[in-house]
């Protein structure tokens, strides 16, 4: 589907007219696939509309494993809806961002701070405000877990297409500039492109993080209530309430099918189709994969391409006709006063409303709370520091051998993408019945979970760094006879530093997050409690209590900042000018 | 095409970049540059001249610090929709297709759209790309990239036609021939802009391709000078000329210090070298005894046992030294082949070995002989020698060189000259033909 979306789009396609018979097998499979698509959403996207008048009327979930593909269903329009969302959102975002000096001054360090407040603490926010909105039916809770699906996705992949703006090559640039390009040609033909694969591939490892926040956010009590959205999330939630392994069994296994299926026929495609916007010019060996094949096989596309071209190529040049630049462009300089003022209104906002919030806090909760809260973040910050030097012990050996193996990263790398994808909190229960069995504390116990979800990126990014280590670098290790301690310590850790660095970066800010979910988890009637802000961001949210939930996100936050300013941005820019390969 | 319209003027032109550190990094100082109609310009510069950030400003994509881009008299202010640019990287877009990347400029500027196929194809077939209109940028070579890169401009038809080092991201036989097209184009009157604008770091590129080559210092980049490169097209990189101005401006780049000069010094002093006042009896006296004592001789010892100062000596030593006889160093003067060969071959044979010598080693000579030749009634006047002389020498000196230049070749037997009247004749001698020409 996306290669002719774009290529038409674009107003480009190679006219391939090989005589064929007049309707192949390939073409059956693709009608019948987009129609059964096209039912699925209409079905599922009716059913959100069901009555809904919490607290009297709250939808029921079935513990009956033949109810899981509907639910699977309605999980993976959140999913899409939210996607889609995330996407419009990265592209208004980003553009303003990288248009506009003054826009950009605003938006990045925003983007920076939004980045790294814990989604799940605004949960008990959004959930209330969007049942406000949309009141007596059920989307609300529609909207409010879209919503946090989509603070899940929307910040890494508007930072992916922010840098890719920023860095496209300054010739191309130029060019395009010389060659006054419009406004349409210059996104169509060049910066879409140019972050097309960027892009998709950030928007693939945003869509496995947002499964976490979907199982979050379907079933959650705020403000004295539990609300249920009909979905896997809640699948999962009421069988740990029910205390039934082998519902949560049929679960895990539905969530495998969904993460394989999603990525054979949505990813899959879109990665190999985004193989041609890459930019350098050496003939590769083309990606092939089956789904483009049998896409490109068929007539059906061909012949609904025939058709809409014409009107394809009207909207792409009246579109460029409308945009086009004036033949006198007047740069204006930018006045230093006017700026100055505009950097002293900024500062002014931001500090009124640091102000408020520490007002507020203090004058309902009181100091004495806040160093207790503090405290609090302490021991969460030192799980998720254990947590990261754990991880990094047992998964840089690990991805080391699989990046320096080619057979067994091309083994390993779709089950490592899987493990990534997959939400850890359906694994939560299992180690909760663990934890309960054998009287662990969830002192200790709540790292493993965060440690679940987020030591993926860790191993995802340590696999890609020992492959980007150049070979003659290793057969020069080899032939010199370099011992293993000490080819670690020359060669193999300073090489996959910048990698590991980046892995760490984006574990640490999901650990802090799952904290909130792995901080204070419950098996039936029984529920164990970490002393930590991710337990105290929880308890305030379910009883609803705003200033605790101010003050527990509002620290959280500031954990996260502060680590990333102090330890994260130092050791990255010490990658980058150090140990940076090539 | 009209001459000697001004088409882009950079007037005292300063471009300065502030430092992480603090402070301002000057990278171009008050450069003044005119680029009319017609001619092809080269700066040449090394890293670090600022040569492609002044191409950038006079192109409007880089504003300066201060000082002012003039289009057509006109002040520029954003980009210079009168140029087009052939990038170093080529600057393709890979996911579209050779005619559709030739087209871009066209597309852009709404002409219709078989227009835009008629001009690309056009544009295409001149660089030779006839039949790849539907090929990927990657399925081309380097070179064939490059094309599409030039078809993208011709397209367009711009006033000047940047190119900024289009040929050094390419391997030497690929440039080399690629080179030659772009210039045969120019040549032929073909080219589809009225100035070529060339940056690039490459002596021999720039000598090539350009009417003149703007030499760029570096450190802050200011302009040292310019180099008009004055040979006639097509031109041969064999040539004299050719290989005089590409050491002139190696010379002159491997030396911060020195100054660029209008014209290279070198040319003057080569075709024009002072000629000692030494009689061609004095040469040879001077050659014999030499060559008498061993073929090596002490200045000062020679000139004691001749009971002359070392003075007197100097002009037929000079002499010697200038024809290719001896060569001096350390105060001894030693004889060498062609003077061996001199000092001791008979009467005939002596005039044939200094005139061999005399036509390679004073070019000037060469002037004067083909002048006699192309002259109808083969005579020059004295006073026509004389003017060009006078242009070299002070007028005492200028008679003085006119002197020995007419002893010299009348030993020769290049030419005789008639005191009387003041003027060459051309000797009648046939076998001279063979010699100029063999």
């Amino acid at each position: 589907m996306p290669t002719n979306f774009t290529q038409k789009f674009l107003g480009f396609s190679p006219q391939a007219d090989v005589k064929r018979p007049a309707l192949g097998l390939a073409d059956v499979a693709i009608g019948l696939g987009t129609l059964t698509l096209l039912y699925l959403a209409s079905r599922v996207g009716a059913e959100s509309f069901v009555k809904f008048n919490p607290p009297d009327i709250i939808p029921a979930v079935d513990l009956n494993p033949w109810n899981l593909p509907n639910y699977a269903a309605r999980s993976t329009l959140r999913m899409f809806i939210a996607l889609g969302l995330s996407t419009v959102f990265t592209f208004v975002y980003a553009y303003s961002a990288a248009r506009s000096a003054k826009a950009e001054r605003l938006l990045i360090p925003l983007l920076d701070i939004l980045q790294s407040i814990p989604v799940l603490g605004f949960l008990s926010i959004t959930v209330t405000a969007f049942i406000a909105l949309f009141r007596g039916s059920l989307l609300g809770l529609e909207a409010a877990s879209i919503f946090a699906i989509f603070t899940g996705q929307a910040w890494n992949m508007t930072f992916s297409l922010y840098q890719s703006l920023r860095t496209i090559p300054r010739e191309l640039d130029e060019m395009g500039t010389l060659y006054r390009l419009s406004k349409w040609e210059r996104f169509t033909r060049l910066e879409l492109p140019v972050s097309a694969i960027g892009l998709i591939w950030n928007g693939m490892m945003s869509f496995g993080g947002g499964w976490f926040f979907l199982a979050a956010s379907e079933a959650i009590s705020v403000l004295n209530h539990s609300y249920t959205l009909p979905g896997i999330g809640s699948y999962v939630a009421a069988a740990v309430t029910a205390k039934d392994l082998k519902a949560l069994g049929w679960a895990i296994a539905t969530m495998i099918v969904l993460i394989l299926l999603i990525d054979q026929f949505f990813w899959k495609p879109l990665v190999t189709v985004a193989d041609r916007y890459k930019l350098e010019l050496s003939a590769g060996e083309e990606r092939r994969f089956w789904v483009v094949d049998l896409w490109q096989s068929a007539r059906l596309p061909r012949y609904a391409e025939r058709l809409t071209q014409p009107l394809f190529r009207w909207l792409d040049r009246s579109l460029s006709k409308a945009t086009a630049i004036p033949p006198k462009v007047r740069q204006k300089p930018t006045s230093p006063s006017g700026d100055r003022i505009y950097n002293v209104v900024l500062l002014l906002i931001t500090v009124s409303l640091v102000v408020a919030a520490i007002r507020f806090v203090l004058a309902e909760v009181g100091i004495k709370e806040v160093g207790h809260a503090a405290l609090l973040g302490l021991a969460t910050g030192a799980r998720v520091i254990a947590l990261l030097v754990f991880s990094t012990l047992v998964w840089t050996p690990i991805g080391v051998a699989i990046g320096f193996s080619p057979k067994l990263a091309r083994v390993s790398q779709p089950v490592v993408q899987i493990l990534a994808s997959f939400p850890a909190n359906f694994i939560f229960p299992f180690a909760t019945v663990g934890f309960i069995r054998f009287g662990i504390s969830l002192n200790w116990g709540s790292m493993l979970l965060m440690a679940l979800g987020a030591q993926w990126y860790l191993l995802f990014n340590v696999i890609g760094g020992a492959q980007a280590i150049p070979n003659d670098l290793r057969e020069m290790a080899a032939s010199i006879g370099l011992k293993k301690s000490r080819a670690w310590q020359a060669l193999i850790a300073p090489g996959v530093f910048g990698s590991w660095v980046t892995g760490a970066i984006t574990a640490s800010g999901g650990a802090w997050n799952a904290s909130i979910v792995s901080e204070l988890v419950s098996w039936g009637p029984t529920t164990l409690k970490a002393k930590g802000l991710g337990a105290y961001i929880s308890e305030a949210t379910s009883a609803g209590d705003w200033p605790r939930i101010v003050l527990g996100v509002g620290l959280m936050s500031v954990f996260v900042v502060g680590l990333n300013r102090l330890v994260w941005r130092p050791l990255y820019d010490l990658a980058e000018s150090k140990y940076r390969l090539g | 095409m009209e001459q000697n319209t001004s088409l882009l003027t950079a007037e005292r032109v300063v471009k300065t970049f502030p430092v992480s550190a603090g402070g301002e990094h000057t990278v171009l100082e008050e450069v003044s540059l005119n680029i009319v109609t017609g001619e092809v310009v080269a700066l040449l510069g090394r890293s670090g001249s600022g040569k492609s950030t002044l191409l950038r400003i006079l192109a409007g994509l880089v504003r300066p610090s201060a000082g002012r881009v003039l289009v057509k008299n006109t002040p520029l202010e954003g980009p210079n929709l009168g140029v087009a640019m052939v990038f170093q990287s080529f600057a393709l877009l890979p996911w579209l297709t050779v005619q559709e990347n030739a087209e871009l400029g066209l597309f852009a500027r709404g002409v219709a759209k078989n227009i835009c196929e008629h001009e690309a194809t056009l544009a295409l077939s001149m660089v030779g790309l006839e039949g790849f209109e539907g090929a990927y940028p990657k399925e081309l070579s380097g070179g064939m990239r490059q094309r599409v890169g030039f078809a993208r401009a011709f397209v367009i038809k711009p006033d000047v036609l940047m190119m900024d080092e289009p040929f050094s991201a390419l391997d030497v036989l690929t440039a080399e021939n690629l080179r030659g097209e772009i210039s045969d184009l120019w040549e032929r009157g073909a080219f589809p802009a009225k100035s070529i604008l060339l940056v690039t770091h490459n002596i021999e590129e720039a000598v090539l391709l350009a009417d003149r080559v703007v030499v760029l210092g570096a450190n802050p980049g200011c302009i040292r000078g310019e180099v008009k490169v004055d040979i006639p097209r097509p031109r041969d990189k064999k040539g004299a000329r050719f290989i005089e101005l590409v050491d002139y401006i190696y010379t002159v780049m491997t030396n911060p210090q020195a100054p660029v000069g209008e014209l290279p010094s070198t040319d003057k002093s080569k075709r024009f070298p002072m000629l000692p006042h030494a009689r061609v009896g004095g040469i040879s006296g001077l050659l014999e005894i030499v060559n008498d004592r061993g073929g090596r001789e002490d200045l000062p010892k020679l000139a004691e046992s001749l009971r002359l100062e070392v003075d007197d000596l100097l002009p037929s030593v000079d002499a010697s030294v200038l024809l290719g006889f001896a060569k001096v160093d350390h105060g001894d003067v030693t004889i060498v082949e062609a003077g061996k060969d001199f000092a001791t071959a008979g009467v005939h044979r002596s005039h044939e070995i200094f005139r061999e010598q005399l036509l390679q080693s004073v070019p000037f000579v060469n002037t004067v002989v083909q002048a006699l030749r192309q002259k109808r009634d083969g005579r020059i006047g004295k006073d026509f020698l004389l003017d060009i002389l006078d242009e070299h020498f002070s007028a005492s000196e200028a008679e003085r060189q006119f002197e020995t230049l007419v002893d010299w070749g009348r030993y020769a037997q290049l030419f005789e000259y008639d005191a009387d009247e003041e003027r060459l004749y051309k000797t009648e001698d046939q076998s001279l033909h063979d010699d100029m020409t063999g």
